[in-house]
């Protein structure tokens, strides 16, 4: 609670500032606050002490701009907001706000550079100042690497502050009795008599002071709101089918499209027979857009099954065109010429790898992850209707600020004149990063001057221009002594996500890639001699961010190999890994989960148990998976979960997002991949790569630790462990190693 | 054709063949029903045709007259829920949300034809609604407190 404490005293840099408006250049530029947004839209008597609080007659009115993609986000911001503001969320408005420089995201720098999330050295700490102040400047507005959390937890509890505190002062001036006499309560100001005065009715007094900017958060233990069970603001409307996504807009006059491009990723146009379509009802217009075509009817059903009658030849893609020759690109790049980083060389591996010393057993093995989808159940969508000048966008994105400079560039306007309304995501996993769907329909409104069009995704489009997971490999090689790990050589080598996704973005991606060894490079285990190295495959098919990146394939690897050491070496997998760590808060993570599944327990017949332990995002989580080997093939039991987020904001949401993540993390590595044959994804709908149901999904027990001095986003940490946990678990089972994901190719599941 | 959907009667013009999914959420502006496949492979898109559990998007629009219709809008209102959305609220089941209508839908199925479901009960009406976002083992509790609920009367 120490470190907790010191961030409360720190005084609050946005607020004053924001409302004298104006920024200076050059270095002072990173230390001065964006200009406020909300002040622009503000009329006579309105106040907006922040970019997150707009108080009116009517409303108090909390901006969340942290896109909700399920994670529960909107409700978590608005909390952290609401609980320095002294309101409840039935009390207000929530509203997603406008994309705008001055919600930049300066956590996800965190992620951004190569140093473990332990590591407290001025290097460190340097390094990710220097990109935070660079997120800053760039106004980078993002929703990703589990940072959302991270990101708001000082900034919107300072803004509820501020807020709090200006009305106090408002409300002072007003009434002749002293700040210091004054509290505030569900939505009010409260005199000492008990007389108590709306926010709303203070909006206009407020707004013609200076905002009170010295002011101080509240220690954990004053919390009422945050770290409590709380109703999501969206849950009824979830449970009673009237939350409205993207897919369910109407606008006046609308049309409906939907779209083909090539689905040989990369590859350019084809000639087009459109005499069927143009035939069929309803048919208002057919479009082209870059790299394919574009049916606008007068639903959505009319438009998916024109689009589907048209018949396309289509031009190559740029990568192989058969999956044999992918892997084999990832295969050839174990090479000198091709390594990313050496990100460990700890000890001499080489020379104790190299012994044939009596006493000292060598182990080596070759892991596998293939590409996967995204496939979020809400398929890709958006509406877009042209203006005089620039479009409005309504669609769920995770980088609104990008989506405007590339509907910018497709209209020929500025980036201010794309108005883009945030919508609530029917999931995302990564998928809503990218921006081809925004673009379509930006062609498409453009094409249809001025009407409102609404491009859906087909499910088999969705599949087929998914940027996937990145394909990976893994190769290991070991030295187990005195009955423990001794030396480990970690070799991985994939294409690289982060280039693969800048390079759309049109941003540089220099120096190795953190992903490509990530969860591994930052391993907590001082193993005596080890050597982590990264290797980088050019460019395959193009790559995204799939939820938790690139440990959810390199993690797999090493937790995997790991565990055949231990066993090869005679120990247990629990105590053999915390014989390897040394923080006490990574070890009472593994101790928690040891604790929880009652690590050690004799099992029953066919029972097996695997560990998987793995920081990513800087949160370090331990999994214990419990199978059973049955006549109809593995069950997955249990799961146990223990993972370190410093706090814990709403245990249910918590919960859920840990539970979300197992699923994902097993179903996937179970069931799911994509291959390409003649440069084409086999798998076009959730027959073919559905991830978990129902009947494979195991009870999941989670504990969240609290000991770190850093809050920590849990959308993704606990996705990497289960499917090492699992194949660990398979192995305690039946004695046989599943090395390459999905685990179907190998082992029946029931 | 006419269908009768959520206990009202609607005079609509469609191909014989359009999928109901698309009749309800396009024509009818009827949105808790999702797509999700077009294929029966993720079950966003279930409702009840006389009670019975289907897949709106493999039932073509000349099929479903004469049939009583229900989405998830007729199993219950924010303000008039049915023991199983209760449950999903109490149980805060959902995460994106999405294929909830469909889960939901599923539930109430299940919950008519067998009121005190076993977790191979479950398992075996559920498996066909897929959640990408992995709320099973919630869904799963909210089934049981909804059958709780319900056996209450």
């Amino acid at each position: 609670m120490s470190k907790l404490k010191k961030i409360t005293r720190r005084s609050f840099m946005i607020g004053s500032g924001l409302v004298a408006g104006g920024v200076a250049f050059g270095a002072h530029k990173v230390a001065t606050p964006h200009a406020n947004p909300l002040l622009a839209e503000l009329r006579e008597g309105e106040a907006a002490f922040t970019p997150f609080i707009k108080i009116t007659a009517d409303a108090v009115t909390l901006i969340t701009p942290h896109t909700d993609v399920g994670q529960g986000v909107q409700t978590a911001q608005a909390l952290l907001i609401a609980e320095e503001l002294d309101i409840d969320l039935d009390q207000v408005t929530l509203s997603f706000g406008a994309p705008d420089p001055a919600y930049y995201n300066t956590a996800l720098a965190d992620e951004a550079v190569p140093f473990q999330s332990a590591d407290d050295s001025l290097a460190a700490r340097s390094a990710r100042g220097a990109a935070g102040a660079a997120f800053k400047l760039l106004g980078l507005m993002v929703t990703g690497g589990s940072s959302s959390v991270p990101d708001s937890y000082e900034k919107l509890r300072m803004a509820g502050a501020v807020a709090r505190e200006t009305l106090k002062k408002a409300a002072a001036d007003q009434t002749g009795q002293p700040v210091s006499a004054l509290q505030t309560k569900q939505g009010a100001v409260v005199l000492p008599d008990g007389t108590r005065i709306a926010y709303t009715d203070l909006a206009k007094a407020a707004a013609d002071i200076a905002p009170v900017t010295e002011v101080s958060l509240r220690d954990p233990s004053e919390w009422k709101r945050l770290g409590k069970p709380v109703l999501r603001n969206d849950v009824v409307a979830k449970s009673t089918g009237t939350q409205r996504y993207t897919i369910d807009l109407e606008l006046d006059g609308m049309l409906h499209a939907s779209v083909r491009t090539n689905p040989k990723r990369g590859g350019s146009a084809a000639q087009y027979d459109t005499a069927a379509a143009e035939q069929m009802r309803g048919i208002s217009a057919i479009v082209p857009v870059t790299n394919g075509i574009a049916v606008v009817a007068d639903n959505t059903w009319r438009a998916i099954r024109a689009v589907n009658a048209i018949g396309c030849e289509w031009p190559d893609a740029p990568y192989p065109a058969e999956m044999a020759d992918h892997w084999q690109a990832v295969s050839d790049s174990f090479t000198d010429d091709a390594l990313d980083k050496e990100w460990r060389n700890d000890g001499d591996v080489n020379a104790a790898l190299g012994t044939d010393a009596k006493g000292v057993q060598q182990i080596e093995a070759e892991y596998f992850a293939p590409y996967v989808a995204h496939q979020p159940l809400e398929p890709l969508c958006a509406v877009a209707r042209t203006l005089e000048t620039g479009i409005e966008i309504w669609t769920a994105h995770q980088m609104p600020r990008f989506l405007q400079q590339k509907v910018a560039a497709v209209v020929g306007c500025d980036a201010d004149e794309v108005i883009f309304h945030q919508q609530m995501a029917g999931g995302s996993f990564g998928h809503r990063l990218e921006f081809d769907v925004v673009t379509q329909a930006a062609e498409i409104a453009v094409a249809m001057k001025g009407k409102p069009v609404k491009l859906t995704y087909s499910r088999e489009e969705d599949f087929a221009q998914d940027y996937v997971r990145q394909i990976s490999i893994g190769r290991a090689k070991g030295a187990l002594k005195d009955g423990g790990v001794h030396a480990w050589q970690m070799d991985i080598a994939s294409p690289s996500v982060t280039a693969s996704q800048m390079t759309r973005l049109g941003q540089p991606a220099a120096g190795p890639d953190t992903q490509i060894a990530a969860g591994v490079w930052n391993m907590p285990y001082a193993v005596p001699h080890l050597s982590v190295r990264a290797y980088r495959t050019p460019e395959l098919a193009p790559i995204s961010s799939w939820r938790s990146v690139g440990a959810s394939s390199a993690a797999f690897f090493a937790e995997s190999f790991l565990d055949e050491m231990i066993h090869a070496a005679g120990a247990d997998p629990v105590a053999e890994r915390l014989r390897l760590i040394q923080s006490p808060i990574h070890r009472a993570v593994l101790k928690a989960v040891a604790e929880m599944s009652d690590w050690g327990a004799p099992l029953g017949p066919g029972q097996g148990r695997g560990v998987a332990f793995v920081e990513s995002f800087g949160v370090p989580t331990a999994e214990v998976v419990q199978v059973r080997d049955t006549s109809r093939g593995i069950v997955i039991e249990k799961v146990w979960v223990a993972a370190e987020v410093g706090q814990v904001l709403d245990p249910i949401n918590f919960e859920n997002n840990v539970m979300g993540g197992v699923a994902w993390g097993l179903g996937h590595a179970m069931n799911c991949e994509i291959t390409f044959t003649d440069g084409v994804a086999d798998q076009r709908n959730f027959d073919m790569h559905d991830g978990m149901r129902m009947a494979q999904c195991p009870q999941i027990e989670v504990r969240g630790l609290t000991n770190g001095d850093k809050v920590r986003g849990i959308g993704e940490p606990p996705v990497p462990p289960a499917a090492p946990a699992l194949a660990n678990a398979i192995f305690a089972a039946k004695g046989q190693r599943v090395r390459r994901m999905p685990f179907w190719n190998d082992v029946d599941f029931a | 054709m006419k269908l009768k959907v959520n206990g009202t009667d609607h005079q609509i013009d469609v191909e014989d063949d359009m999928p109901l999914l698309w009749v309800l959420r396009d024509v009818l502006d009827i949105k808790g029903v999702k797509y999700g496949c077009g294929i029966a492979a993720c079950g966003a898109c279930t409702v009840h045709l006389n009670g019975d559990v289907v897949r709106s998007c493999q039932i073509a629009a000349a099929d479903a007259v004469g049939f009583e219709i229900t989405t998830i809008e007729g199993l219950g209102t924010p303000d008039a829920m049915h023991a199983v959305q209760s449950a999903w609220v109490d149980l805060q089941v959902a995460q994106c949300g999405y294929c909830q209508s469909g889960q939901m839908m599923q539930a109430a199925a299940l919950l008519q034809a067998i009121p005190r479901p076993t977790d191979a009960d479950i398992d075996d009406a559920m498996n066909g609604n897929l959640c990408r976002c992995g709320t099973y083992p919630r869904i799963r509790a909210a089934v049981k407190q909804a059958a709780d609920t319900l056996a209450k009367g």
